[in-house]
Formats: structure tokens, sequence, C-alpha cells
């Protein structure tokens, strides 16, 4: 029984042993092919990532050295005045400005993608060209756009005898910025949109068409349901940009340093905390605090879409 | 110095390689290489950073006056005093020199240029307004009001709100001493038990209730147009201000004057200083006699001062180069022919001794824009804003591990 079930084993275990070989020279050649990625990530992610949490459980003072503190710069974050302000002036940002954005964009991509538009490649182009535009030459450029004295609307309002608009004024500066981040932001959106609604077959809008389904309602019904997956990645995107707004209030504090503290957002006060408070070790507790508020964010964005996808 | 050796040199001195070529001309041996790492911040950023990696600083680095203690803390700055830099001393008003000798222990840096403070104004718009040059303070708030009254556009100066080192400059002038450090682990933060320090900032508060006077960003381009088209009728700054309003308002030549700055006690005239720097040898450096060498050479060796002071324009710290009548006696039709170094040269002299920056100033002038700087952008309270500016200093000096006295 035993040597006759052996050898009648043997040319299937040869078998599998040639394919195992095979597979196995295909996953060394996917680990080979990957290894540079790898490299790079645990190169310039995963150890300055690591380090920086390393750094995060102590505590360095300009009198007295490193020292071990466990969570306590966590704990300090938590009850810090100037962390929570930032964490939720974002919050505020990103509840008004990413649905403007993102439906101006859907609105584009629609638009666009409809083709009844003339000169459709040239406003394509348009909408999309302030992405083109780094964000700290844009800012600059809004800033001048602001200015109370010879900015353009000032003017517009003087030779009106209005008075002039102060977009740089404590509670109107957030909205500035919005605006900025719109206007740089809405072409890259409505492009990566426009590529999803570009994927959809023709059939199913003659078959909508044949049904008697106006335009309004194949955008509705088959347009933007298609391209869930595209809002989806987008939505996460912006989440994920403006909890990390840096470079537009940080330059428009240059002309409105009273409406924006060196606190303004997070990634501005674990810059100033870094670099002008010299407390690195406190900066990266309040960066990894920063990431986690992301992740769950996106969580929470990811989870209601795909509940919402299940119930429909 | 006929070994061959090489230094690395980190300033923003715009053209030193004019100093640099004559410092090679004499040492051949010493090759130099000049690097600008940014300016301000930026260069003291990377600084930190060379310096924390142990690896990358340069020998010999440029060191404004108000960071220098925050580098002597950290222990970075190489002692010149065995390099025979002292014998500099009487070179130097007492001020200058106390400067580069924070805490009276040690020389840590050659003084490169200077900031005492006086008043650039526009004497057609004095006149037009039937002004006269404001000599103390209280006439300086009365002129204000009365400028006002007569120009719905345009206001007598402004005061930025980012503006520590130039309300520093004000509590000096005063005789305010409301800080101090002695190279250990102590410091002093006074500036709400200080009596100049709380009239400054009284006074000031006052004048931006009335508003009267902006409270723009400076070095912005809406304050560059304020002082083209004649929003801003006088500037108080440093004496690095007359050549650098020079070339911002190019429109207005002619028109501008230069007086000293109000005085509190008009019997005996003071001054503080705005800004300025010296090059300081880092204590890293493999080549210490060489890089003293340079840093000392490239500011004090006539020519290369010289050099400095006229093409450069950078006001000079010592009382020769001060002196000189190839310095002094030069007139600027900028300022209506005016002998403008003369000026700051009497200006310089009256700026007393004793004032001293925190060892950390950078977090001194974040904290300022938090607290002074927020209330002047508001035109808020500016009395309650030196408490808190007080309170936070004193909260993070603490949290650094400094002992404390008030």
């Amino acid at each position: 029984m035993r040597a006759e079930t052996l050898t009648q084993e043997a040319p299937l275990r040869q078998h599998k042993k040639k394919v195992n070989i095979a597979k196995r020279r295909q996953y060394a050649a996917a680990y080979a092919l990957s290894m540079p990625f790898m490299v790079m990530f645990a190169l310039m992610i995963a150890v300055p990532l690591f380090y920086a949490g390393y750094l995060s459980f102590f505590k360095k003072q300009l009198i007295g050295g490193v020292s071990f503190v466990g969570m306590d710069n966590y704990v300090r974050a938590l009850t810090d005045p100037s962390f929570l302000g930032g964490v939720g002036r974002m919050a505020l940002f990103l509840v008004i400005q990413v649905p403007i954005m993102l439906g101006l964009s859907l609105l584009f991509a629609l638009i666009l993608d409809s083709g009844m538009l003339r000169l459709q490649r040239f406003i394509r182009l348009g909408v999309f060209l302030p992405y083109a535009i780094p964000s700290v030459i844009a800012t600059l450029m809004w800033g001048y756009l602001y200015g109370k004295d010879f900015g353009p609307f000032a003017q517009l309002a003087k030779a009106l005898g209005l008075p002039a608009p102060d977009f740089l004024a404590g509670g109107n500066v957030l909205f500035s910025i919005m605006n900025i981040v719109t206007w740089g932001f809405v072409g890259y959106n409505m492009i990566v949109m426009y590529a999803a609604l570009r994927s959809i077959p023709a059939e199913l809008y003659e078959a909508a068409r044949v049904d008697g389904a106006s335009e309004w309602r194949l955008a509705w019904s088959i347009k933007i349901p298609a391209i869930r997956g595209a809002l989806l990645l987008t939505t996460i995107f912006s989440v994920i940009g403006s909890f990390q707004l840096f470079n537009e209030p940080n330059l428009l504090r240059v002309i409105a340093p009273a409406a924006i503290g060196q606190d303004y957002t997070p990634n501005m006060y674990a810059f100033q905390l870094s670099f002008v408070n010299q407390d690195s070790n406190y900066a990266a507790a309040i960066a990894f605090l920063l990431g986690i508020v992301i992740m769950a964010v996106s969580y929470v964005v990811q989870l209601t879409a795909n509940r919402k996808e299940r119930a429909s | 110095m006929k070994k061959d050796t090489k230094l690395a040199f980190w300033t923003w001195v715009p053209d030193i390689q004019k100093e640099v070529d004559l410092f090679q001309a004499k040492y051949p041996a010493v090759k130099v290489e000049v690097v600008n790492v940014g300016q301000g911040g930026a260069h003291y950023q990377k600084l930190r950073a060379a310096i924390q990696a142990g690896k990358g600083a340069p020998d010999v680095v440029q060191m404004e006056f108000d960071k220098l203690p925050s580098f002597t803390l950290t222990d970075s700055l190489l002692d010149l005093t065995p390099y025979g830099i002292g014998e500099l001393k009487s070179d130097y008003p007492g001020w200058v020199w106390g400067g580069v000798t924070p805490g009276g222990k040690g020389i840590y840096g050659v003084p490169q240029d200077t900031g005492p403070m006086g008043m650039l104004y526009r004497e057609d718009l004095f006149t037009a307004a039937g002004l006269t040059v404001p000599k103390t303070w209280d006439e300086f708030a009365a002129a204000v009001t009365a400028y006002r009254g007569k120009n719905a556009s345009s206001m007598l100066t402004n005061w930025a709100p980012s503006s520590e080192a130039n309300m520093l400059a004000l509590f000096w002038q005063a005789g305010g001493r409301p800080f101090s450090f002695d190279g250990a682990k102590n410091v002093k933060i006074n500036l709400t038990g200080d009596a100049a320090c709380k009239k400054v900032t009284a006074y000031w508060n006052d004048l931006f209730k009335s508003g009267n006077i902006g409270n723009e960003p400076d070095f912005a381009d809406a304050w560059y147009q304020g002082l083209n088209n004649g929003k801003y009728a006088a500037w108080l700054t440093g004496a690095w201000g007359p050549v650098f309003l020079q070339g911002t308002a190019k429109s207005t030549a002619g028109k501008w004057r230069v007086a000293p700055l109000p005085q509190w006690d008009s019997s005996s005239p003071a001054s503080g200083n705005y800004g300025g720097s010296t090059d300081a040898v880092l204590k890293s450096s493999q080549n210490p006699i060489a890089a003293a060498m340079l840093a000392r050479f490239v500011n004090t060796d006539e020519k290369a001062a010289l050099t400095l002071a006229n093409e450069q324009f950078l006001f000079p710290p010592s009382t020769k180069t001060l002196n000189n009548p190839a310095f002094a006696d030069a007139s600027a039709s900028f300022y209506g022919g005016q002998k403008v170094n003369k000026q700051f040269t009497d200006i310089s002299a009256t700026v007393q001794e004793g004032f001293q920056f925190l060892p950390f100033n950078d977090y001194a002038a974040s904290s300022y824009d938090k607290t002074m700087g927020k209330a002047i952008g508001d035109r808020g309270d500016l009395n309650a804003a030196l408490s808190a500016w007080q309170d936070d200093l004193v909260q993070y000096a603490k949290g650094q591990g400094f002992t404390v006295a008030s």
C-alpha cells in the first residue's frame, strides 16, 4: 500500500514541484521588480516615519538636553489650543471648500462630457491651467489681487465710490484662502472626473436615450453613479490636501500677519515648533496626530460612501 | 596663514566677494568659498541643521547681533579672545562691542554693520502740512495728529505688526533693559516690570488707537507703494534704511531728509539699535586661525571696511570707518545733499550700552508677532499684549529649562 501510493504520487509531486518552481520564479521576479520601490519606500518614508515616531516620545530642552517623556507630547497636543484650533479651522475649511470645489469640478466635467460645447479643448485647458501654476506663485498673485490699496478689486470699489473690501481681514481670510485653493484645484479634479466619464460605455447612453431620458437624467442616473470611484478618490485627496494646507496661508501671512497666526494650520504650527521654537520632538507628535486625524476622516468618508453604495 | 587652507563662509551680504578677494590677495594660500544659503530665517535654519548634523557647517558665518546669544547658548561659536580680536575693542562704541560679548564673557564675532535708529522723513510733505521736525516724542504724537488732520489719505508714519527688532530698539532708546542672560541657565524677562518698556508700549498704544498712524506689514508690496506715493511721510528705521529707501522709493528722490529719533529726554539724546550683523567663527572649524583672520579682515581691513560701507552700503560699526572722511563726508542727492552718513554717525554715538537679547530671540520674535503684533494689526490693547508677551516668554523659558527671573 505504502509503496503503491508513493509511486502513484511521485509524478504528481514532480508536477507540483515544476509548478512551484515556475511560481517561485515569478514571485522572485515580482519581488525583484518591486524592489526599487520597496527600497525607496523604506528609505524615504518608512525610516523617517519611524524616526519621527521615536522622536515624538522625547523632549529636548535648550537647557538640560534630551529626556524620555513617554506620551507627554501627545497629551500636551490634545490640550493645546494652537493645535486644536488649527485642526478645527481645517475642518471648517474642508466642510465648506471641498463640496464647492468638487461640485464645480463635476459640473465642468459633465458639461465637457456632454459634447455640447464649442471650443471644448480650449475651455478644458483653460480650467486646468491654474493647476499648472505652482501654489506659491498663485498665492503671490492672489495676494496682489486681494490688496487693499492697489488690488484691482479695491480699485474697482474705489471707482464706484464703495469702501474697498478687505479680503485679508481676520474673518475673511479663510474664505480668501478657500478661493485660491478652489481656483487651483478645480481643473485637476475636473480632469480626473472627465477621464472617468469618458470610460463609460456609450451604449448605456444610447439605451437611455431610446427610453427618452434627458441630458439631465443621463447625468444624474448614469454618469454620476458610474464615476463614483473617481468622486471618492477626489474627495479623499481633497480631505488630505485640506488638512495639510501650508503654502497659501504661510505666504499670505507676510501681508496679513495679524489675521494669520503661525499656528493657523496644523502644518504651519508643526513647522513653527520645529524651526522657530526648536522643539522638533513636539512637532513630531503634532505631525503624527495630524496623520491620525487625516486617516480617521478619510476612513469615515470611505465608509459613508460604501454604505451608500450598499443601500442603493 | 601660508599653509593651504580651505574656508567656507556663509553670508548673504551682496558682493562680499569683493572683500574676500582682498583677503585672498593678501593670503593666497587660503581659499575661501562664499556661500549664500538664504537670508535671515533660512540662513539660521540651515546653520542649525548643519551644526546638529555635525558636518557641513561653515567656518565663518554671518551672525546678526540679536541671534548671536542663541548660538553661544548652544556652544556653537568660537571664543575669539585667543585669536587677538580683543585688541579691536577700542575701535568700537561700547554698545557695539557689547553685542559680540554677550554676558560679558568671551568675544564671539567681529562686528560687520549696525543700525542705530533715526527718522527718515519727507521734507516736502512736512512743509505742506506746516510741521517742523518733532524733537521729542510728545511733539511727534502732536505731529501725527496734526498731519492726519490735513491729509485724509496720508499718515505721518507706519509701524508694522511683525516688528520685534524694531520695537526692541525703541525700548533700548528709552532705557529699557527687559532681558538678560548670564551665559549659563539664568535669564531675566521683565517686559512688564521695566518702566521704559511700559512707557513706550503705552505711547504706541495711543497712536494706534487714534487711527492716525498706519499698521501695515513692512517690506511688503503695499508698504513699498506707501513709501513711494506719499502715503507715509516718515519712516523710523536703522542706519541701513537710507540706502534701502533710495532703492525702493526712487520716484521720491530729493524729497527725503534724515533726523534723529524723537527723544524722551531732549537734554540727553539717545537711540537704539535696529539690525546689524557680525561675522562669527564656528567652534567646529578645522582652521580656526585662518577663519578668525577672515572674519577680522573683511570687516576691519581699511580698504575692505570702506568698500563694505561705501559700495555695499553696510553702516559701519567701527569708529575708524565712521570717522573716515571717505565715508563721513559723502552727501546724498536722494536726501537733498544731506550728509546722511554723518547724521547716523552722530546718532550711533548716542546709543547706550547694556541692552541684551534673549538666547532664544527667534522664539521671542514669533511670540511678539502673536501677542504685540496681533494687537498692532487689530489696533487692540497693546498694554495687555505686552503682558501676554511677557507671560508667553516666561512660560517658554521655563519649559526649556531656564531659571527665570523678572
